[in-house]
């Protein structure tokens, strides 16, 4: 008793007790828990998609084309005979590889913009013009515009994904800085000489964690989104690799007569968006009450 | 009000500065020679160097950079490249199509979005509450091209109630117009519908928790009034705020809406250039776009200053 209310930030036992009724009132949040399982099949069929797979994603068999699903080809087969479900089981496997990569240069380079923008006034206003610049873009056309320069490609869409949403998580992240910065705690490491860069990596950035979090679940989802629109319009991986996005683009020619092969990886999309925007709601529920309904 | 008007159109001079810096940029990120990509394998010599003259890459860096200013000075965004016109009065022919269909796609949106939001934060924790919201949030994660497809499969293909794809001029056939714009206004507005029932709901739950709510409610004001009237006005103020971010979303969702209901608006050209590597178009119209929300940008904000003296004196950014 007597140690809980002594209980410091530095106090491990008690940061370990924080977490777990963290975990505890997330369990206890029922939309958070369906997003999660939403969010975990695809995972699921992302992690496991060769276990999934009996066919090859691109085996072409004329004989078998345009077959509905059923119980022989569970998602059907498209134009050329391959089978649906292989494409996307596999489409599930490149849609989060692509939307992890963008969350994890977002948290990356958002995170250091933020920082020092928030942190370092003197920079402040540079990086902030700099950020506002790139959001007066809407935010799939700079990244149409910027893969149409690279090229298509997923990796060339990861790039512009990132320098598309970067901006937007750096803002966030200077706005807690702005707040966290003024706390007294951090006067206090001030005043016992503490760098900078000690500052700002253990008694900064730490605090700002939990909207950081809930922005990037966002984000995982947005660029879930954006990569299909960008594979749509065939900016994307190059087929034969499947995406959910040119699985779209290719189903979308025969729609009147197999509209399973647009519906199903539409349906998985949404599954997948949906999940995310669950978890990240439920994220800041817990986390953040005080942010509401932001972008 | 002089004062903070004049603060903020010289804010956004250096952003536009980067803004176009940027659509300057794009061309530089090409990787290898954009004059052979743009005329293809096929080019004879002669005529990758006439593209590459025409797109004045035979120049060094700085001239480049320069002349695109000059040009941009005196109004010139550059050629199209597929149909040899000015980049400008290509776009400015399309803005009106775009422009009819974003202003449908925002009334349904402010509609729909703001009727759904009240309406479950009045029923909160009911049935309605929740089957609103649960529709907002598939609204929200509904990829919009793939919703636009479904629709037309639903009411083309198999009702046959709307046209698939075509445009018609507001200005020589009004119902037609409406038939034609209906489905990709509805796919467009679906994502901002969702997220401004949520907005709207959060912040009305909060209004209707202050005290002025409660003084109105004292007086004995009928509910129609107190909503109508005390809780209304507050809302509207968040709504203003995110109409910047709705109108971005709806120009980012017009190049594929466009291109699937064949609407010869600026979307679809930017849609159809960038297949055919038409950078000066795909240039041209970014920084269109982006110049066109900042000024909007800055005009919903200093409405928004006028409307609300708080955001005058040094509360706002």
């Amino acid at each position: 008793m007597a140690s809980e209310a002594f209980a410091s930030p530095f106090d491990r036992s008690a940061v370990r007790r924080r977490r777990f009724t963290t975990l505890r009132r997330l369990l206890r949040h029922r939309l958070f828990l369906v997003g999660a399982f939403l969010f975990s099949i695809v995972l699921a069929a992302a992690l496991f998609a060769d276990l999934l797979i009996q066919v090859d994603p691109n085996r072409i068999s004329i004989r078998n084309k345009f077959r509905p699903p059923g119980t022989e080809w569970i998602f059907g087969t498209d134009n050329f005979g391959r089978s649906q479900w292989s494409r996307v089981v596999k489409g599930a496997q490149l849609s989060l590889a692509i939307g992890f990569g963008v969350v994890v240069l977002n948290a990356v380079f958002g995170t250091m913009l933020g920082a020092l923008a928030g942190y370092f006034r003197s920079l402040d206003n540079l990086l902030m013009r700099i950020m506002d610049a790139f959001m007066a873009f809407p935010v799939i056309l700079l990244a149409i515009g910027i893969t149409a320069a690279l090229g298509p490609g997923s990796i060339n869409a990861v790039i512009a994904l990132a320098a598309v949403y970067t901006p937007r998580t750096a803002r966030i992240v200077r706005a807690s800085v702005l707040v966290v910065r003024e706390q007294a705690y951090v006067e206090a490491a001030r005043a016992m000489g503490a760098s900078h860069a000690r500052i700002l990596l253990r008694h900064v950035l730490p605090n700002c964690m939990a909207p950081l979090i809930v922005q990037l679940t966002f984000i995982f989802a947005y660029s879930v989104l954006s990569e299909a629109v960008l594979s749509f319009l065939g900016l994307g991986a190059e087929p034969p690799t499947p995406t959910w996005g040119n699985i779209i683009a290719e189903g979308r020619l025969y729609i009147r007569e197999a509209p399973w092969l647009t519906l199903i990886p539409g349906l998985a999309l949404a599954m997948t968006v949906l999940g995310l925007n669950l978890l990240g709601d439920g994220l800041r529920d817990v986390l953040d009450p005080r942010l509401k309904v932001q972008q | 009000m002089l004062r903070y008007v004049a603060h903020r159109l010289l804010a956004s001079i250096p952003v536009l500065f980067l803004v176009t810096l940027i659509s300057f940029s794009l061309m530089q990120l090409v990787p290898g020679d954009p004059a052979i990509l743009i005329a293809g394998l096929q080019a004879t010599p002669a005529e990758v160097e006439r593209i590459r003259h025409q797109l004045g890459l035979d120049q060094p860096f700085h001239v480049q950079l320069f002349s695109w200013y000059a040009h941009l000075l005196r109004g010139e965004l550059g050629t199209s490249l597929l149909l040899g016109r000015d980049v400008l009065e290509v776009i400015l022919e399309r803005l009106p199509v775009s422009f009819s269909i974003a202003l449908y796609a925002l009334f349904l949106t402010v509609l729909v979005g703001l009727l759904a939001g009240i309406v479950a934060a009045l029923r909160q924790n009911t049935l309605i509450d929740q089957l609103v919201m649960t529709v907002a949030l598939i609204g929200v994660s509904l990829p919009n091209f793939w919703l636009a497809l479904m629709l037309i499969v639903l009411f083309a293909v198999q009702l046959g109630w709307l046209p698939s794809g075509g445009y018609v001029d507001f200005r020589q056939d009004l119902w037609g117009w409406l038939r034609a714009t209906t489905l990709p206004a509805v796919s467009l507005a679906m994502l901002q519908m969702g997220l401004l029932a949520r907005i709207t709901r959060s912040t009305m739950l909060e209004v209707l928790r202050q005290d002025y709510i409660r003084t109105a409610r004292a007086k004995g004001l009928p509910q129609r009034l107190v909503v109508g009237k005390h809780a209304l006005k507050n809302v509207m103020i968040p709504v203003v705020t995110v109409l910047g971010i709705v109108l971005s979303l709806l120009l980012s969702g017009s190049v594929v809406i466009e291109t699937i209901f064949s609407i010869p608006g600026i979307g679809s050209l930017l849609g159809s250039s960038i297949l055919r590597r038409d950078y000066p178009v795909i240039q041209a119209g970014l920084l269109f776009v982006a110049t066109m929300l900042l000024l909007l940008n800055l005009l919903v904000d200093l409405v928004y200053a006028w409307l609300d003296p708080r955001i005058r004196y040094g509360r706002g950014e």
